[in-house]
């Protein structure tokens, strides 16, 4: 018993893993896609249909590239930067609830890895050891224009979680809760949190942007300025890392949003699809409607991304020290009174 | 002080108000745009599958016509090479054997005839040199090549096809 529940634990790890590599993959392409849509080209289209293998390509000419490690770079933090990237954005899918139990013959098992009961601290956590990957390797890699994108990325992670954190503090006065298998639950049907707590979520939404590093706050990386950024130096497999990193991050905070802010698996008229499909295949649509809903997350990053001009460097310190986090604290000021006066 | 043209326009610089400098409703805006952009068709033409249609007095590949006959027109006068800007054009002329009328035209014709295509700058010249209507620009795009000799084309890349063929 114990035995097969680890072994199904692992392969829901293995499963969760997969997942999140094959969307990072095939967003590098979507992103290519959807940037030619947005500037009335077509995009890459000749590996296989519709170009669908490029990301394949890509890969494996990431793979068959020359490895530089520049001579004055600082050869094992040269390395351990993007591995520390990739790592840190591979284990934040932990703890988030993908759907409800699922019974597969009689068996129950969440689609959950692990319910912690500080979930949103650990996610904090694993995603503020998310900056660490980018500040060693720009800084190994003895590059004036490294330092300055890693300089960028520590100082714009750190203003930036400020705010997050507060925005979610008011959004745990709604819950009651730090868990967030039980903060996908409380969400049954259409009670969305995004309903309660809009400034939240739009608060959230901002400093989620900043912290994958995305447009419009892409400056650790803006090849306009900085060359390439922290990764400038970086070549082969270590660059590939780096980039996929990102398209993780940004698979990871969609999903956390959806989670956090819009139903997670819940939908409405969710109690009448489980009784119809059973509690095998009812849970199994509830997981695809919250990974069609992490995809649309996915589209509005890079619907930003070809919208937005990037922010000037003291633009975005006003933006995250003098209007969201003031914001954030009147969010939660309003949240408590509101919740004291209600209940 | 006085303006010249009096085209000078004074602009008023008003403070941002509150919704513009919420940020927010100017990215909706915009992405709004961009939505827009996202239906609309590609505006690429897909080269080597599609081909943007030249224009009626478009100058491209050169051909060296034949008569209603199937006779090569070319008298090797050498008035193109002459007209030429560029130099691109050079021909050997030869006389016209006993049993050959059915070629050429004339009793003189050009046994070489070469275009180097890196040199020539399409500028028409030599069609309009011509005096037997032989040579006219009606031709493709130049293909791309790997090696400079590759680009000087002779009388079997020039001469239009033979009629009966």
């Amino acid at each position: 018993m114990e035995l097969a529940e680890i072994g199904i634990k692992f392969a829901l790890v293995a499963i969760i893993f997969g997942i999140s590599l094959v969307v990072a993959m095939y967003s590098t392409y979507a992103e290519r896609k959807i940037a030619a849509f947005f500037q009335d080209r077509v995009g890459p289209n000749r590996a296989g249909p519709f170009g669908i293998l490029q990301p394949l390509a890509d890969g494996a000419k990431m793979f068959l590239k020359e490895e530089i490690i520049p001579t004055n770079a600082t050869p094992f933090l040269f390395i351990v930067g993007p591995s520390l990237a990739i790592l840190t954005a591979c284990i934040a899918s932990a703890v988030i609830p993908w759907g409800q139990n699922v019974v597969i013959a009689g068996k129950t098992i969440p689609l959950q890895v692990t319910d912690i009961n500080v979930g949103i601290l650990y996610i904090f956590g694993v995603v503020s050891l998310g900056v660490y990957g980018v500040m060693i390797g720009g800084w190994a890699s003895n590059n004036k224009y490294s330092l300055l994108g890693a300089i960028r990325a520590a100082s714009q992670n750190i203003s930036y979680e400020i705010s997050m954190g507060l925005s979610i503090i008011a959004l745990l006065l709604v819950t009651g809760t730090l868990s967030l298998g039980e903060i996908a639950q409380q969400q049954h049907g259409w009670h969305w949190n995004v309903i309660y707590q809009p400034v939240g979520f739009i608060l959230f939404l901002i400093c989620a942007f900043a912290e994958t590093n995305r447009t419009p706050f892409d400056l650790p990386e803006c090849e306009t300025e900085l060359v390439g950024g922290y990764h400038t130096e970086y070549s082969s497999m270590k660059l590939g890392f780096y980039l996929f990193a990102e398209y993780i991050n940004m698979f990871i905070s969609s999903a956390v949003m959806v989670t956090l802010y819009w139903g997670s698996y819940n939908y409405p008229g969710m109690d009448f699809m489980n009784e119809l499909l059973g509690t095998t295949w009812g849970p199994l649509f509830g997981f695809a409607v919250m990974f069609f809903k992490v995809l649309l997350f996915i589209f509005f990053f890079m619907w930003v991304r070809w919208t937005i001009p990037r922010f000037r460097y003291d633009q975005l310190m006003d933006l995250g020290w003098k209007v969201l986090i003031p914001l954030a604290i009147a969010n939660i000021v309003v949240t408590a009174v509101v919740i004291t006066f209600l209940k | 002080m006085e303006s010249l043209s009096n085209k000078k326009k004074v602009l008023e610089v008003k403070p941002l108000n509150f919704w513009e400098r919420a940020y927010l409703p100017a990215i909706a805006k915009g992405l709004s745009i961009t939505m827009g952009h996202f239906f609309k068709k590609p505006v690429t033409i897909q080269y080597p599958e599609q081909k943007r249609e030249f224009s009626e007095n478009y100058r491209g590949l050169h051909s060296l016509k034949r008569d209603e006959n199937g006779k090569e027109r070319c008298t090797a006068c050498g008035l193109c090479a002459l007209s030429c800007p560029a130099e691109a054009i050079t021909m050997t002329a030869a006389e016209r054997q006993k049993g050959e009328e059915h070629l050429y035209r004339e009793e003189k014709y050009a046994a070489v005839y070469e275009i180097n295509m890196l040199r020539c700058i399409f500028c028409g010249l030599c069609e309009e040199a011509c005096p037997k209507e032989a040579i006219y620009l009606d031709g493709d795009i130049v293909q791309s090549d790997y090696l400079r000799k590759d680009f000087i084309y002779g009388k079997d890349k020039l001469v239009e096809a033979p009629l009966n063929q």
